[in-house]
């Protein structure tokens, strides 16, 4: 038995210490925005907070989560389902285009805000480089991180104003 | 403007919108109106599979219209991240002229009903009707085994705008407000013309009666389907064109959105298979030794496939845990090619054995040999590019409930009904015994055009009669699937005296779509000889992102870069001077060298390169910018100018031209995928690497819409250029010239 709080509720489930995260959170708790990517710490997609920092939950045993604190995509938005200005940016700036990777990306970009609220290219690219993005959305992640950190504006879509033809 | 020989099917009949549905209704086959419109009003026989919600009402096969005032395109493509959905929602919307706050999209079942027809007619009915002339070539062959099945509901060749979109969501869009108008002015006994849509409301101004689209879309149902419903003219559009927001993105922020993987079996517990294939292709598990395996936790089931094995367990983990314990031995193949040197001493013996003039011809015009042999200089070239796995980022992967003859299945994949009639066919059933859920895609790129992996989750199924989700490790997706293929390709270039390319002789060993691809035929190039030297690929092939593009780009515009060096002329203006005969592929041209200030000099250490290619109908002109400085290349801009015809949605497709330079640069930088003892060599992400956000340069993307009639795709034409671009400004840089992807390698 493993007791732990996910995306702020106690829970405690029936599970060999030495199964990954992941694959406690999606089948047994049935919460499926964290993704399997590579299984071996290489991509992302897996990226959950434990104690608020980012770990790779595929090569993360649920052992270690013992008496701690995990918070996943669905955990990160407010109360009423307001979502974090991370996630707004992702929209405002239309990031994802599959959305496999994007999990990860979030989860990634809010640890790296809360730690470093104006980050730099550079900052972003140390922070960022672990998450893989086959779609290639990087040049949007890397824009998006700055608009929910209010380096750059967010973008106004404009939804008429008839064809460019 | 294409020199290939065309296809026995290509017809010279100009493709106009009344043409469609007029030769539609005058063939009188409901194949060819049921894209569209089908004849007759289809609610009822529609209705009870895709109307599920309270008081929605099912308008004509592609939207419904609920109580809420919402509404609903449905959409036969699949989602995998290239925007399809909302992008055909957002042009049926248009038509429609719907609030777009208010609509919303459903993926079209997998039911006969939703077959993506247009392309059904150009393959499975030939000669039944017209077709675009873009469409002939590009299509050909890709989905020749389409064809042959019948199961056509597809997602792929960045066709679902130019098909799908502008004649069926468009049609149906505006014969839906055609048909709510008509019920309109019955109700309210004024004339059809007089009553004004926007923003899904209905007005009429000298009564002052306006309503919303619910209310009348019970009724509009009963109205005929009109034929010829007319569609507006880029001036009157007010979604198309725009950056409308896509529909699937908040829910690809929250983690809701829910793709294959994700799936879940209503009511019963779920168990996972973890897979091994067979390492070489064509052979057998000889033996295995799984007694361990038998004795660990959670493990139910461990199956002898013959081709593959399979652990079923409670957990996935479990499942991939005894897997790894079990030990196999494998029949002998039968290939001769056991490396990649192999590989390619195949390639390089096909080659040989067509010489100068062998092979099978594709392109030729003039007089090539007598033209080379009098040319004031000559050149030769010889390129290489290795086979690639695809690797989305969501595995493959499927999960089957087989029971009483009965067969459910979810999973991701580009063909639905392909999916669904292999899986049947594997388990002994009729497709119509198999139910097929396909939620969104963690990445496609041609690698869910097959079938495999649906075929042995439904063969595990049919073992253990409960559910079971089967999921392949990145290991196995990465070595046992299928593959774009390698190939070598030799050419000889002649240049006259005044500095131009007078003559073009090439061979290669792989063609497959589009069959165009390994012509650039807007150069104006006079003497031209292209050719095929088939040989044998160990690695079974599957369709890549611009598929034949992927390499004949390379091929080609490393060459086209080569014959302007050798003629000392400047990338760029060597290129223009060849494309008098093509103004767009010009003006794409000559707006990323603006892009990119083309004319002035790089910082030291830096060189920019150049390639334009066309594909999939829509023009791509790329520049990089890198630094070899350090000794390696480092991109510090990438500049992309394309012509699609028209952008339906220019932020849409800005994304995909990004996420194809992307995609094009992993390719070109690290893409490898070796042989050793007939076995792929690479597994993960550490030995088959992918670009990094740290390695990702800058990209400005600039569109220019010169024909909103003919329309291009998005997905794939981002692709071509990049690699032969980046290439070239290695040269630029440098003066070392790659002729062999990937680059990395050169600079390790
Ligand atoms: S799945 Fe965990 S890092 Fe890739
Ligand atoms: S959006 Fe598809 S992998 Fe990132």
């Amino acid at each position: 038995m493993v007791k732990f709080t996910i995306n702020g509720e106690a829970k405690s489930v029936e599970a060999d210490p030495a199964m990954p995260i992941l694959w406690v959170v999606r089948e047994q708790l049935g919460l499926t925005g964290t993704k399997f990517g590579c299984g071996a710490a290489l991509c992302g997609a897996c990226t959950v907070h434990l104690d608020g920092q980012p770990v790779r939950s595929c090569s993360t045993p649920i052992g270690e989560a013992e008496g701690r604190a995990i918070t996943t995509i669905e955990g990160i938005a407010g109360p009423e389902g307001e979502l974090t200005r991370v996630q707004q940016a992702w929209i405002s700036e239309q990031v994802p285009q599959c959305g496999y990777c994007q999990s990860g990306q979030i989860m990634a970009a809010t640890a790296l805000l809360r730690d470093n609220p104006r980050p730099s290219d550079a900052d972003i690219d140390a922070a960022m480089a672990g998450n893989i993005c086959r779609c290639g959305t990087y040049v949007r992640i890397r824009h998006a991180i700055k608009v929910a950190a209010g380096i750059e504006p967010a973008r106004v879509v404009p939804l008429s104003g008839g064809a460019k033809a | 403007m294409n020199d290939m020989a065309k296809p026995p099917r290509s017809r010279a009949a100009k493709w106009t919108r009344r043409g469609f549905i007029g030769a539609g209704v005058l063939a009188g086959g409901a194949l060819i109106v049921g894209v569209a419109v089908r004849p007759g009003n289809p609610v009822g026989k529609l209705g009870p599979i895709v109307a599920g919600g309270e008081g929605e009402q099912l308008v004509n096969s592609w939207v419904k219209i609920g109580a809420d005032n919402v509404v609903t395109a449905i959409v036969p493509h699949c989602e995998m991240g290239q925007g399809a959905h909302s992008v055909l929602a957002q042009m049926l919307a248009d038509e429609l002229d719907a609030d777009w706050s208010l609509v919303r999209v459903m993926q079209a079942p997998a039911d006969g009903n939703y077959v993506v027809t247009d392309t059904a007619r150009g393959f499975v009915a030939p000669g039944t009707l017209d077709a675009p002339d873009w469409l002939e070539p590009t299509w050909n062959g890709l989905f020749t085994k389409i064809s042959q099945l019948g199961d056509v509901m597809i997602t792929g060749g960045s066709s679902s705008i130019r098909t799908t979109g502008q004649r069926t969501m468009r049609i149906a869009g505006a014969a839906a407000r055609q048909m709510l108008i008509a019920a309109a002015a019955r109700e309210w006994g004024v004339p059809a013309a007089e009553i004004v849509t926007a923003n899904s409301m209905l007005s009429h101004a000298a009564s002052g009666k306006s309503a919303p689209y619910a209310q009348f879309a019970a009724a509009a149902a009963e109205e005929d389907m009109p034929q010829t419903p007319a569609l507006k003219q880029p001036k009157d559009y007010r979604l198309m064109g725009t950056d409308a927001p896509r529909t699937d993105i908040p829910e690809k922020v929250t983690g809701a959105a829910q793709f294959g993987i994700d799936a879940t079996v209503p009511g019963q517990k779920l168990t996972y298979a973890a897979v091994r294939k067979v390492p070489v292709p064509g052979t057998r598990i000889a033996s295995m030794k799984a007694d361990v395996a038998k004795t660990m936790p959670g493990v139910l089931q461990i199956l002898n496939m013959g081709d593959f094995l399979a652990v079923v367990a409670d957990s996935y983990w479990q499942a991939q845990q005894a897997l790894n314990t079990i030990e196999a031995e494998y029949t002998k193949s039968e290939s001769a090619i056991r490396s990649s040197a192999d590989q390619f001493a195949a390639f390089a013996a096909a080659l040989d054995q067509a010489g100068d003039q062998g092979g099978k011809e594709l392109v030729g015009k003039g007089d090539v040999a007598g033209v080379l042999s009098v040319s004031a200089k000559t050149f030769t070239a010889e390129y290489r590019a290795p086979y690639l796995a695809h690797a989305p980022l969501e595995p493959m992967n499927a999960t089957v409930w087989v029971r009483d003859g009965q067969c459910e299945i979810w999973t991701s994949t580009q063909v639905p009904l392909m999916a669904r009639s292999a899986a049947a066919k594997a388990i002994g059933l009729s497709a119509d015994d198999v139910t097929m859920h396909h939620p969104m895609l963690g990445g496609g790129f041609g690698r869910r055009l097959e079938v495999d992996y649906v075929v042995m989750a439904a063969r595990i199924g049919l073992a253990t009669g409960y559910p079971v989700k089967m999921i392949w490790s990145r290991e196995e997706d990465t070595q046992k699937g299928l593959f774009r293929c390698a190939d070598l390709s030799r050419f000889t270039g002649g240049i006259d005296a005044k500095g131009r390319l007078v003559a073009w002789n090439n061979v290669f060993t792989q063609h497959n779509d589009p069959a165009e691809a390994c012509d650039a035929p807007f150069y104006d190039v006079p003497h031209k000889s292209i050719r095929v030297a088939e040989a044998e690929l160990h690695l079974p092939f599957a369709a890549f992102r611009s598929v034949d593009h992927s390499q004949q780009a390379f091929f080609v515009e490393s060459f086209i870069d080569e014959a302007a060096h050798a003629a000392g002329r400047d990338p760029v203006e060597f290129r223009l001077a060849m494309l008098g005969n093509s103004p767009r592929h010009k003006a794409v041209l000559e707006k990323v060298a603006a892009m990119a200030g083309w004319g002035t000099r790089p910082a030291a250490g830096r060189g920019r390169g150049v390639a334009l290619v066309q594909s999939f109908g829509t023009i791509v002109a790329e520049v990089v910018e890198v630094d070899m400085s350090q000794g390696k290349p480092r991109l510090t801009q990438v500049w992309c100018a394309a012509d699609p015809g028209f952008a339906m949605n220019p932020d849409g497709f800005r994304n995909q031209m990004e996420g194809g330079i992307v995609f094009g640069l992993t390719a070109a930088l690290h893409g490898e995928i070796t042989l050793k003892d007939g076995a792929v060599e690479q597994g993960n992400f550490n030995d088959y690497p992918m670009l990094r956000i740290d390695e990702c340069p800058p990209i400005a993307v600039e569109i220019i819409n010169a024909d909103p009639v003919h329309l291009g795709g998005a997905g794939e034409p981002g692709l071509p250029p990049i690699a032969p671009a980046l290439a070239n400004a290695i040269f630029a840089a440098s003066g070392k010239r790659i002729r062999e992807l990937p680059i990395a390698k050169h600079f390790a």
